[in-house]
């Protein structure tokens, strides 16, 4: 299956691209989609694997590690939100 | 509940806001916060806030149906501009209605403390030193978890 990923904020300049689209086996959780970015290494090892602390969405809605991925998500990773 | 919701670049004002709801009998109390860019670095020039399009709208929407749910409201406003903004612009407007004021009061710092932790916004701040991303604070947190115990 075929997702897309946004990367929003500090997220996104640091690793110098606001979006992406990856093919994943079906039933792929948020957290091994991250364990995929991690093992890219560079930024995205110190991003997503360090003590950093960042969100995530699927389809615009808050996720959590555990949750599986639909085909064709909309898969959203930012830093803390600080609005208001 | 009257719902009105906007994500915008151009300011906003709290008295056209305020006078869409008034003239309402059941409306005994209406609470207005307005958030404004303050100068948090020493020597802050501008901000910039992102959003998450599509994504912001909807949390918005969820923040303000479950005040609805929590206070007997009949209208509530919120209002949230993106883009560049200059020191001292005004950033988020929330107009909660109510027949009573605690009703209204509460559900307004509800409204911002859910919004401050969940709605997809980043400010970035630039000074005469450059631009950096502003860092969640553990406060904003704190402030959430109050609702919780309710």
């Amino acid at each position: 299956m075929t997702i897309r990923i946004l990367y929003f904020a500090r997220l996104r300049d640091v690793l110098r691209t606001g979006e992406e689209e990856l093919a994943l086996p079906e039933g792929t959780t948020l957290a091994g989609l991250v364990a995929l970015l991690v093992a890219r290494g560079g930024d995205w090892a110190a991003e997503f694997g360090g003590a950093r602390v960042f969100r995530a969405a699927i389809n615009q809605d808050m996720a959590r590690p555990d949750d599986v991925i639909p085909a064709g998500a909309e898969v959203a990773l930012f830093p803390p939100v600080t609005g208001g | 509940m009257d719902v009105t919701i906007r994500v915008q670049e151009g300011d906003f004002s709290l008295a056209e806001e305020y006078a869409k709801l008034t003239g309402r009998p059941e409306a005994g109390a209406v609470v207005a916060f307005v958030g404004s860019v303050r100068d948090v670095a020493s020597g802050l020039a501008s901000m910039t806030l992102e959003h998450y399009p599509g994504m912001t709208e909807k949390q918005l929407g969820k923040i303000v149906t479950e005040a609805g749910t929590r206070w007997p409201l009949s209208a509530v406003t919120l209002i949230h501009r993106v883009g560049e903004l200059q020191l001292t612009e005004q950033i988020v407007l929330v107009l909660t209605v109510s027949a009573h004021r605690d009703a209204a009061f509460a559900a307004n710092q509800f409204i911002m403390d859910y919004l401050k932790n969940e709605a997809p916004f980043w400010k970035k701040e630039s000074t005469g030193a450059g631009e950096a991303w502003v860092e969640a604070k553990d406060s904003d947190a704190a402030a959430l978890a109050r609702w919780d115990a309710q």
